[in-house]
């Protein structure tokens, strides 16, 4: 177990990891309002979504791809979850309607989730078009059906078991919490004990070397957009339920923040090479920034500009290592 | 040291090399002449490719002193080191995939024309001169990524040509050319030494350093053991010092009884995706019984790695035919298939198709057998480790441990991850395309033997070589392929060098 330990907390981990402890030193000395109880689960809060999200990317990214459909699969999901819950489904023409309980919701968002990674993840092994070029395309797709869905409209009312999955506590841990803290820990153990999370990183590192070990690199490809399409999915069930609304435009940008967590966690876009642990680690700098530098007042535009900065310097921290000289 | 001594162009004094966990280089001193073939002889990890990387700039971090014409040095990289004169040819491909030949070869110092721009007209003609010189018959504007690893070396060769470098360090040139590329290289060679130019010459194959070396410096596990001229000493000598101890006897292959036929293929052929109606090989049938190795001789392009990678099910509906597994027809539509029916394929790149070289040795040794590391369907990290650790042993992996990455391995201690990678799968047949390029002989022998102790557990095996003694040494019966066809079969007393090279030539007609 200790070793297992050792090999999840790797070395380029403590690199970011360092970053974070400063940034938080900094924000306590800056900020009174910052190393509170109360603040510390608000970060926690706020970063879970993209935690969940960054889970799947990181995956994704390991494989040597990309997926910039995540916040369109985010609200698509969250939208199906509050309308059948709200709504039901029905059919007049046949005269059908179905009600819907709180777990058949979140099944049916699960699923949406599942089908759109799954297509992703079909139209790159299948057709060979480019991660990012499919997973551009499903942006928008997904974006639109969401808006049909919605017609435009947010929506809201969702009753009792969203909103404690949204704002509820458990055990003095507030829910959204919980489950980011099971999803990292599950895959994290998937990474590094299943054949499958073994093969991630191997068809990351060389396709083809993986390829002629016999491993099924389509089929593993296939999965792991899936597996993006399915944590998008819970994101957009948290969200939803923290705002016990459905956003039509909920989730747009979160591509970005999510990508910049697994790069800050230093996992290789080029694929082959990083960490859920990484990515964990790369989500709370990016909550801790945005937290941190509302407490202190600093302008929405300007905070922006910072956190671009972050990003940089977190890469070239990263990439900076004595030795082979390069040019 | 001696009065006749030319011109010495490059020294290296008292270098040591670390890298975390190995010492690379302990102390090593080696001298390039003007206008000779100097060469470097040593076991896999010996440390030869290191002292070229500093010597070309590669490497900046090291103790000790180069100097370039009797004054010290310090190249802050490989560009640096050009612009002074010095120029290499690594061991490994490093060439621009989607780019040309002609772009390739002056990537970095394409020639301007008076606008500023680059003059392509030019470069292509100053490509045509170089190839030409190496007998090369590819347009300049052939994509890189086309072209076989042999025809790849060549570009690099033609690359390190066009810098006109003082001195010129090969690293293992000739491992993936073809007997008469290499001859072409030899008289090439020839042609820079007497211009003046200092070659640096490593190899595997004793017989390319008597056929050319002047100076000998040997090398072993990072210490210098000795230089000298090539006629104060002799092959046997050199092969003594590099190992350290008495060479063992030569390889010599037993005779094993024969089992059932492991592998039949009947009439194969496989289409050519770019041109329809054509076929990269065409009616290719044989047989390979339990104990038995088949040896597939070729010119490069022949379609020998074609015929392996089909086997293997890397091309799936394009082949045709039919494939034979003790007897029953098979159809392998995905390398995942040919694994399942004990095929193992050893491919000829080891660092492009062999490995993942940002994982460890133990990690690639276990890819293609991980579903024996499962303990309650979860990787046992414990039977990982043990399983590879008898691995290295076994098959002597230089290296400080398991955890050491694939890409920090010497080349010939690369190939011995990939071959106990495929060992561990206990595959029935085995595939091996060029198993030996690159490899010490030392090394050599134990793979020799390893093949033969596989054949006697009852396994078919099927090998790819280019080189002659080594294929008439390990096979009971040799193949041969000339342009996608079988050209010629040959059982063992009917083995000769101008046999096979004969039905390897294509007619000229
Ligand atoms: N980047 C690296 N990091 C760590 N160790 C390295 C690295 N490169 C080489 N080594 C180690 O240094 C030693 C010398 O390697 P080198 O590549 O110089 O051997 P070599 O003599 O060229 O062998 P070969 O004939 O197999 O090519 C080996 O033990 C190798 O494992
Ligand atoms: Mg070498």
């Amino acid at each position: 177990m200790k070793k297992n330990f050792k090999v999840i907390i790797d070395k380029p981990v403590i690199k970011p990891l360092v970053a974070l402890l400063l940034m938080v030193g900094v924000m306590s000395v800056l900020s009174g309002n910052f190393a509170t109880t109360d603040n510390f689960f608000n970060v926690l809060r706020q970063v879970s979504v993209n935690l969940c999200i960054s889970v799947g990317m990181t995956m994704v990214i390991l494989t040597g791809g990309i997926d910039l459909s995540v916040g369109s699969i985010l609200a698509l999901s969250g939208a199906v979850a509050a309308g059948l819950s709200k709504n039901g489904f029905s059919f007049p023409a046949a005269d059908l309607y179905v009600g819907f309980t709180f777990w058949g919701c979140i099944l049916a968002a699960l699923l949406i989730g599942a089908a759109l990674g799954a297509f992703n993840g079909w139209m790159i092994t299948r057709f060979k078009v480019p991660p990012f070029v499919a997973t551009l395309a499903m942006l928008t797709i997904a974006r639109g059906l969401t808006m049909l869905y919605t017609k435009g409209f947010p929506i809201t009312g969702l009753g009792e078991s969203f909103s404690f999955l949204g704002t509820g506590w458990f055990l003095g841990v507030p829910m959204p919490v919980w489950v980011a803290l099971l999803i990292v820990a599950f895959f994290a153990f998937f990474m590094l004990k299943t054949r499958t999370g073994r093969y991630i990183y191997a068809i990351g590192g060389n396709k083809k070397a993986s390829l002629l070990s016999g491993i099924k690199v389509n089929k593993i490809i296939l999965w792991v957009y899936t597996l993006a399409g399915i944590l998008s999915a819970v994101a957009g069930l948290m969200v939803t339920a923290r705002l016990d609304s459905a956003q039509p435009n909920a989730g747009s940008g979160y591509e970005l923040d999510s990508i910049a967590a697994v790069v800050i966690g230093g996992t290789s876009l080029s694929g082959g090479k990083g960490s859920i642990a990484g990515t964990v680690v790369g989500a709370l700098i990016i909550g801790v920034l945005n937290n941190g530098l509302v407490l202190l007042n600093v302008s929405p535009f300007w905070q922006q500009v910072i956190k671009g900065f972050v990003i940089l310097g977190a890469v070239i921290l990263d990439k900076v290592s004595p030795g082979k000289s390069e040019n | 040291m001696y009065e006749s001594d030319p011109e010495i162009l490059l020294e290296a004094r008292h270098i040591s090399k670390q890298f975390p966990g190995v010492l690379a280089l302990n102390d090593v001193g080696f001298k390039v002449y003007a206008g000779k073939v100097n060469a470097i002889v040593g076991e896999n990890g010996a440390g030869k490719s290191t002292l070229m990387n500093i010597l070309s700039g590669v490497y900046s971090d090291y103790q000790g002193e180069v100097l370039l014409c009797g004054r010290p040095v310090s190249f802050s990289g490989t560009a640096d080191a050009q612009r002074q004169g010095i120029a290499m040819i690594h061991q490994e491909l490093n060439l621009v995939p989607y780019l040309s030949i002609a772009q390739n070869i002056f990537l970095g110092r394409e020639p301007l024309n008076a606008l500023g721009l680059i003059d392509f007209p030019q470069m292509k003609r100053d490509t045509v001169d170089l190839l030409e010189r190496l007998h090369f018959d590819e347009s300049p504007e052939k994509l890189v990524i086309d072209l076989r690893p042999g025809q790849q070396q060549i570009v690099e060769i033609a690359k390190a040509l066009s810098l006109q470098a003082k001195v010129l360090i090969m690293d293992e040139p000739t491992s993936s050319l073809s007997e008469k590329e290499a001859g072409i290289l030899f008289r090439l060679i020839r042609e820079l030494t007497e211009n003046g130019v200092g070659v640096v010459y490593i190899t595997h194959k004793m017989n390319e350093i008597s056929l050319l070396a002047d100076y000998v410096t040997v090398l072993r596990d990072g210490c210098f053991i000795e230089a000298c001229p090539m006629e104060q000493t002799s092959v046997d000598e050199l092969v003594r010092k590099m190992v350290g101890r008495e060479r063992k006897d030569f390889f010599i292959k037993r005779q094993h009884r024969l089992g059932e036929c492991l592998l039949a293929v009947k009439d194969l052929c496989l289409r050519d995706p770019l041109r329809e109606g054509k076929y990269r090989l065409k009616d290719i049938s044989f047989e390979v019984y339990a104990g038995q190795v088949l040896g597939i001789y070729g010119l490069m392009g022949a379609g020998r790695t074609e015929l392996m990678e089909a086997l293997f099910g890397l091309y799936g509906k394009q082949v045709e035919g039919r494939v034979f597994v003790k007897g029953r027809q098979v159809k392998f539509n995905n390398t995942n298939a040919a694994v399942a029916e004990g095929l193992a394929l050893i491919p000829e790149d080891r660092k492009t198709e062999g490995l993942v070289l940002d994982m460890s040795i133990e990690q690639n040794t276990t890819l293609a057998s991980l579903k024996n590391f499962l303990k309650h369907g979860l990787l046992s990290f414990k039977k990982e480790r043990a399983t590879v650790e008898e691995m290295r042993s076994k098959l002597e992996i230089k290296s400080y441990s398991g955890l050491q990455l694939a890409s920090q391995l010497s080349g010939g201690n690369q190939q011995k991850v990939v071959l106990s990678k495929w060992l561990l799968t206990k595959p029935g047949i085995v595939l091996l395309d060029e198993p030996t390029r690159g490899i010490d002989i030392h090394s050599k022998n134990e793979i020799y033997k390893l093949m033969d102790d596989l054949a006697g557990q009852g396994m078919a095996l099927v090998v790819v070589s280019s080189e002659l003694p080594e294929i008439m040494a390990v096979s009971d019966k040799i193949i041969c392929l000339c342009e996608g066809r079988l050209s010629g079969r040959f059982e063992r007393d009917e083995f000769s060098e101008e046999a096979l090279l004969k039905a390897a030539l294509p007619d000229k007609a």
